[in-house]
C-alpha cells in the first residue's frame, strides 16, 4: 500500500510546476507564552538548496522540527509537495542535529545507517539483504564504507555526521530536512557534504537546511530563508542574502558578510 | 557441595531459585534499556510506588493471590509513571524532583495502608510487608509460574519490537519523523519496565527491586558494545544474581532483596573494573605501566648525562645523591633496580652507581631517536 502511495505522490510530485517541495503557511509556536515562530511562512520550490539562517534563538530548529511533524504549531498548517507530512514522510529524510543522539549507544555504525530503511519496512519486519547493501552503498556514498562495523562511539565528530547523512540516503526521499550538518565538522566531512548536496540537487531532490555559518551560505546554497522568530526574507541567495535583510535578522550586529557578497567583494562567498 | 544437590531435590530452594532466575532475566532483559534510557530513577520512583498498589489490591479483594497483587502492584507504578510525566508535562518541575516526589508520596501512602492492614484482625494479613525487603525463601509453586508467565510475555514483547525499541532508545525523534507513534512506543517500553519490577517485588522488596532493573544492564554494558549482546549478557548477569543472591540469602537467613543487590552490585563493581576496553583498572595498569616506562628511560637518560660530564672516564661512577636532586628518591630507587635487573646498570659500591656499555649503548640510541623526533615536521 504504501509503495503504491509512494509512487503516486511521486507521479504528482513530477508534473511541472507542481507543488512546493515544502510549503508552510501562517506557522506560529509558543513554548511557555513566549513565540518561538510567529506568523512564518515558508515556500521552498522543489530541486533547491535552501539554508535557513538566523541567530541563536531565532527558531530554525524549530521550524524544522515542526515540519517534521514533532512539534505541533498552535496555528498555521504544514505541506510537503502538496499533502501533509502523515501522507509524504516517504519521501522525506531527516538528519537530525548530531548532539540530539547519545553515541555511547551500544551499535554499530551499520546498523544506524539501517535506521533508514525502517521506514519503508514498517512495523516488526527486521532488514534483509537489500536493505544491507543499501545501507553498505549510502556508507560509500559519504566515504564511510569501511567503518560500517566500528561502535559508533568511537567515531569523530564529522564521522557521526556523515553516518547521519548516509541514513538519510538510505531514506531514498524527495526532500531531506537537515539540522545544522556543518556543524563543528573538520574538512573532509565539509567537502564530503557539499558535493552531496550538489549530487543531491542533479537529481532534482530538495534540501532544506538550517545553518549557522552566514560566510559560506552563498557557497553551500542557492536559496535561503532568514529567520528571527518571524520571517525576514525567502528567496534565491542573490537577491535576498544581503546586508539590509542580515541585519534585520540579525538585530544590526553583523556587518560586512552579506553586503560584501552584493558588492562582490567577500573573498569566500564570491563562486 | 550439598548446597548443588539441594538445589536440585530440594523443594524449598528450588523454588527460590527458579523464581529468582525467572526475576533476573526479565529484570535483566528489560533492565537494559532502562539503563539506555536513562530511566533508572524512574525505575526507582516506579518500585516504590508499586506498594500502595499492592497494600491497596489485598485491601480491596482479600486476595493473596500473586497475580492479584502484580496487577494491583503494576496498576499504582503504572499511575506514577503517569503522574512523573503528567507533572513534567504541566509544570516547569523537572523529571528528577517529580520522582522524588511520587517516590515518596506513594511510598509514605503504602507503609499508612500496610500498617492498616497490620492492626486488622483478618486472617491471612500476615506477609504484606514482606514487600518492604523481599523474601526468597516465601516463594510458592504458584508465585514462580506467575512471575515466569508475567515475564516471559515481557520478554516476548521485547524481542518482537526489538527493531522498534532500538530505534525509539537511540533516537526517538528520527522515529518520529519515519511515522512511528513513539508516545506508544514509550510507554509499552516503560510497561515492559513495570512487569518487570512487579516479577521480582516478592521477592527482592519494593526498596532495592529499581537496583535489580539498573546493575545487570549497567554490568552488561561494560563487556559488549552490541545492543543484543549487552541485552542477553544483561539477562544472564540478572538471573545469576537472583539465584546467587536468594539461594544465599536463604541458607544464611539474611534479607533476600539486600543480598541479591549485593550480589548484583558486586557484578557491577567487577565489571566497571575489569571489563575489556572500558574496564578502569586496565586503564590504570596501562597508565602506570606507561609511567614506569617513562621514569625509566628519564633515569637512564639521567646517569647517561652524568656520566658525559666525565668523557675520559665512562665508567665514573655517581653517586645516588645526584639521582635523588632529579627525580625524587622512590622514583630513582624502583627505575635503578630494573635498570639493574636489564644489565643497564651496575652499583660500583656503596650508593654509586654507573651505566654498563649496554646501558650507554641504549641511553645514546633513545637520544638520537629523540633528536630526529624533535627535528620531524
Amino acid at each position: 500500500m504504501s509503495a503504491t502511495a509512494t509512487q503516486t505522490a511521486r507521479a504528482a510530485a513530477a508534473e511541472a510546476d507542481g507543488p512546493l517541495a515544502v510549503e508552510a503557511t501562517d506557522v506560529t509556536l509558543a513554548y511557555h507564552q513566549r513565540p518561538a515562530l510567529w506568523d512564518v511562512d515558508l515556500e521552498v520550490p522543489r530541486g533547491v538548496l535552501m539554508a535557513i539562517v538566523g541567530p541563536n534563538g531565532a527558531g530554525k530548529t524549530t521550524l524544522l522540527r515542526t515540519i517534521l511533524g514533532l512539534l505541533r504549531p498552535a496555528a498555521g498548517r504544514v505541506r510537503i509537495l502538496g499533502r501533509p507530512y502523515r501522507a509524504q514522510r516517504h519521501l522525506v529524510a531527516y538528519v537530525p542535529q548530531r548532539s540530539s543522539v547519545d553515541w555511547d549507544f551500544p551499535t554499530t555504525v551499520r546498523d544506524v545507517v539501517a535506521m533508514g530503511t525502517y521506514g519503508r519496512l514498517g512495523w516488526i519486519r527486521r532488514p534483509g539483504a537489500r536493505e544491507r547493501r543499501r545501507s553498505l552503498a549510502a556508507l560509500r556514498q559519504v566515504g564511510m564504507e569501511s567503518y560500517a562495523d566500528r561502535q559508533i562511539s568511537q567515531l569523530s565528530g564529522g564521522q557521526q555526521q556523515r553516518v547521519f547523512l548516509a541514513r538519510a540516503l538510505v531514506q531514498d526521499a524527495e526532500v531531506y530536512l537537515m539540522d545544522e550538518p556543518f556543524q563543528g565538522v573538520d574538512a573532509t566531512t565539509e567537502r564530503a557534504i557539499v558535493s552531496l548536496l550538489r549530487t543531491l540537487r542533479a537529481e532534482g531532490k530538495t534540501v532544506v537546511a538550517v545553518h549557522h555559518d552566514l560566510q559560506t551560505v552563498a557557497e553551500y546554497f542557492d536559496w535561503v530563508t532568514l529567520l528571527n522568530v518571524r520571517r525576514i526574507a525567502a528567496g534565491p541567495v542573490a537577491e535576498v542574502f544581503i546586508e539590509e535583510n542580515l541585519r534585520v535578522t540579525y538585530g544590526g550586529r553583523v556587518s560586512g558578510i552579506a553586503g560584501g557578497h552584493a558588492n562582490g567583494t567577500s573573498p569566500k562567498s564570491t563562486p | 557441595m550439598d548446597i548443588f544437590s539441594d538445589l536440585l531435590f530440594d523443594y524449598t530452594l528450588r523454588t527460590v531459585a527458579l523464581g529468582s532466575a525467572a526475576l533476573g532475566v526479565v529484570s535483566g532483559a528489560v533492565g537494559a534499556f532502562a539503563v539506555l534510557r536513562r530511566q533508572a530513577l524512574l525505575g526507582d520512583a516506579m518500585s516504590h510506588a508499586a506498594l500502595p498498589g499492592v497494600a491497596l489490591a489485598f485491601l480491596i479483594t482479600g486476595s493473596r493471590t500473586p497475580l492479584v497483587l502484580m496487577i494491583g502492584a503494576a496498576l499504582a507504578g503504572w499511575v506514577a509513571a503517569l503522574a512523573v510525566i503528567g507533572i513534567v508535562r504541566a509544570s516547569r518541575v523537572k523529571a528528577d524532583a517529580a520522582m522524588a516526589l511520587i517516590l515518596s508520596v506513594f511510598f509514605g501512602a503504602g507503609l499508612v495502608v500496610l500498617t492498616f492492614i497490620q492492626r486488622q484482625p483478618a486472617a491471612g494479613k500476615a506477609g504484606l510487608d514482606r514487600y518492604l525487603f523481599g523474601q526468597a525463601a516465601a516463594l510458592l509453586e504458584v508465585d514462580v509460574i506467575t512471575m515466569a508467565a508475567v515475564g516471559a510475555v515481557a520478554v516476548l514483547v521485547l524481542l518482537v519490537l526489538w527493531k522498534e525499541f532500538k530505534l525509539l532508545s537511540f533516537n526517538p525523534d528520527f522515529a518520529a519523523s519515519l511515522g512511528y507513534p513513539v508516545r506508544r512506543l514509550d510507554v509499552l517500553l516503560t510497561s515492559l519496565l513495570v512487569i518487570a519490577i512487579v516479577v521480582g517485588l516478592k521477592t527482592v522488596g519494593v526498596v532495592l527491586m529499581s537496583a535489580m532493573v539498573v546493575a545487570p544492564g549497567a554490568a552488561a554494558r561494560q563487556w559488549t558494545d552490541r545492543l543484543g549482546v549487552m541485552v542477553l549478557l544483561s539477562a544472564v548477569l540478572g538471573a545469576a544474581a537472583g539465584v546467587a543472591g536468594s539461594v544465599i540469602s536463604t541458607t544464611a537467613h539474611t534479607a533476600t532483596g539486600p543480598t541479591i543487590v549485593l550480589v548484583a552490585t558486586g557484578l557491577v563493581v567487577l565489571s566497571l573494573l575489569f571489563a575489556p576496553r572500558r574496564g578502569v583498572a586496565w586503564a590504570r595498569i596501562r597508565a602506570w605501566r606507561r609511567r614506569r616506562l617513562l621514569a625509566l628511560e628519564a633515569v637512564l637518560g639521567d646517569l647517561a648525562a652524568l656520566s658525559a660530564q666525565h668523557s675520559r672516564e665512562p665508567d665514573h661512577a655517581h653517586h645516588i645523591a645526584a639521582l635523588y636532586a632529579i627525580r625524587g628518591r622512590a622514583v630513582v630507587d624502583r627505575a635503578l633496580g630494573e635498570l639493574a635487573a636489564q644489565g643497564l646498570a651496575r652499583r660500583t659500591s656503596g650508593d654509586a652507581w654507573t651505566l654498563t656499555e649496554m646501558g650507554r649503548e641504549r641511553a645514546s640510541r633513545a637520544a638520537r631517536l629523540r633528536a630526529t623526533q624533535a627535528g620531524a615536521p
